[in-house]
């Protein structure tokens, strides 16, 4: 099948790109890059891999940027980008990440991204198709504040649990490390930036690595039989099951973070009555929202029968007439629970767990149950 | 008689009965197969019309009728455990049987060496 770059040249590549082609990866043109759908082993045994040992992703394609502060106090980054996203980013320790988002001036959300306190400056980890977006609106926004950087390396997540041991092998001080820590660690010689952190519900690491190592350090890790490549494929199966959400599917400009059911995100000191109440774009719409609730609302699916059911697909309250009454954001099949799976939004008094809507599925409706996120249970190395 | 379609069926005659199913090459694009839903048993179907509905971790494909006839058995194997069209998609994995309307019409499918040709 060769790689999608033959067709597209004006794909980029991530520093692990021939690696891939010599695993004998399926690739695809993603977020304008060339990357790894699939290896030989296939979607479904990559997924149930990284469940039951260790998987390692090349997430590369995905945007590094770091904050400095312009007056070199940390403490100002931290400020500023407050007034970008609803989290409390002022309160969170150094060595620490958090969940986050970029919000719209409709209370809608731009992106969704990972920031971590590095003592001198902020590094945020945002997706692939809109780090060019994000990285305009820092500058523009935090432009008297903040200095803002590209990091140009890889990234790396090693997701599973066995991924703590098959890291101390080049690293053996990450076992004292609790998810959501983000520490400078040496692999191999070369400091590494390592967060506990992933996208699959499963115990890892997110490495940020120079990409001219960035081959060497997977070498190793793959060299672990515990350890086994894992495509975009898997990856998306992976964070379906355990209820995450992908920007551009199951959030986007037209859903607000309480509609998506992020409102966890949401700090308390950031919330109306907080020392820190609002101050960022959409505040009005969103703190309203926590306060009064909101029309509908984020919910996880279980089709009835074996039939996938997949982002698109329209959903009615009744089998026989009526009106659409939601959709699927994202759908399709659970390895880990041998079932089709989705997430969509419904009318708020509908997204109660055990409420059956029908999905239009090739002209019939099916009936599909709302149950509640995530799918599996995390595993998360906490405390 | 093993003859194959562009849109990579098979299909074996024993007498005016053709099992058909899909090809090795399929599934290997194709992926995971995770679902299957055959054609109602009994249906009339001419040569096009989409007899079933094969799902892969990633999307939905249509296997079309790759002639004309009325569907006599079903391989209800591959409804309980699609993984048996990945493992054994020219055996095990065939999806359902039509009594040809005419049987003659194979004659004007690929053989194995012009689907081999197609394929690489």
């Amino acid at each position: 099948m060769g790689s999608a770059a033959l067709d597209q040249p004006n794909l980029m590549t991530t520093p692990l790109h021939s690696l891939h082609l010599e695993l004998g990866a399926r690739m695809t043109a993603f977020a304008g890059y060339d990357m790894p759908i699939q290896y030989p082993l296939g979607v479904l045994k990559e997924h149930l891999h990284a469940r039951a040992a260790a998987g390692l992703f090349d997430i590369s394609h995905m945007g590094l940027i770091a904050l400095h502060a312009k007056s070199d106090d940390g403490r100002d980054a931290s400020r500023a980008l407050e007034r970008l996203v609803p989290a409390d980013v002022v309160g969170l320790a150094q060595g620490r990440l958090r969940y986050a988002f970029f919000t719209s001036v409709a209370g809608g959300i731009l992106d969704d991204l990972m920031v971590g306190n590095c003592g001198d400056h902020l590094v945020l980890v945002v997706n692939a198709a809109r780090k060019e977006a994000d990285e305009a609106h820092l500058r523009v926004q935090l432009v008297d504040e903040c200095d803002v950087e590209r990091l140009d390396r890889a990234l790396i997540a090693l997701q599973g649990p066995k991924a703590e041991a098959a890291l101390a092998l080049l690293a053996p001080e990450c076992t004292s490390m609790r998810f959501m820590d983000v520490r400078t660690l040496t692999l191999m010689g070369t400091e590494c930036m390592v967060m506990r952190s992933g996208y699959t519900g499963e115990d890892g690491f997110e490495i940020s690595v120079p990409a001219d190592i960035a081959r060497e350090i997977a070498e190793e890790l793959l060299a672990n039989p515990c350890v086994a490549p894992i495509g975009l494929g898997a990856r998306d199966s992976l964070r379906l099951e355990a209820g995450l959400c992908l920007y551009g599917s199951d959030i986007d400009e037209s859903t607000t973070p309480v509609e998506a059911g992020l409102s966890w995100a949401i700090q308390k000191v950031r919330r109306r009555g907080g020392g820190r109440e609002g101050g960022f774009p959409g505040a009005e719409t969103i703190l309203g929202q926590l306060e009064h609730g909101a029309p509908r609302h984020r919910v996880g699916l279980r089709p009835e029968g074996r039939a996938p059911v997949r982002a698109g697909t329209t959903l009615f309250a009744e089998e026989g007439a009526g009106l659409q009454i939601g959709s699927v954001t994202s759908g399709g099949f659970g390895p880990s629970l041998n079932a089709p799976i989705a997430m969509g939004y419904l009318p708020t008094a509908l997204a109660v767990p055990g409420t059956t809507v029908f999905a239009d599925l090739r002209g019939k409706r099916l009936p599909v149950d709302v149950t509640k996120l995530p799918f599996i249970e995390p595993k998360y190395k906490r405390g | 008689m093993l003859k194959y379609t562009e849109d990579h069926e098979w299909l074996r005659l024993e007498g005016d009965i053709a099992t058909v199913g899909i090809t090795a090459h399929a599934t290997e694009l194709l992926g995971d197969i995770v679902f299957v839903q055959l054609p109602e048993l009994g249906a009339t179907l001419a040569k096009g019309d989409g007899a079933a509905v094969v799902e892969s971790v990633k999307a939905a494909s249509d296997v079309f009728a790759p002639l004309a006839g009325e569907v006599v058995e079903l391989n209800q194997a591959i409804v309980e455990d699609p993984a048996i069209v990945n493992t054994d998609p020219q055996g095990a994995g065939w999806f359902f049987k039509l009594r040809l309307a005419d049987a003659k019409a194979m004659n004007g499918l690929m053989d194995e060496a012009a689907y081999k040709k197609l394929t690489e």
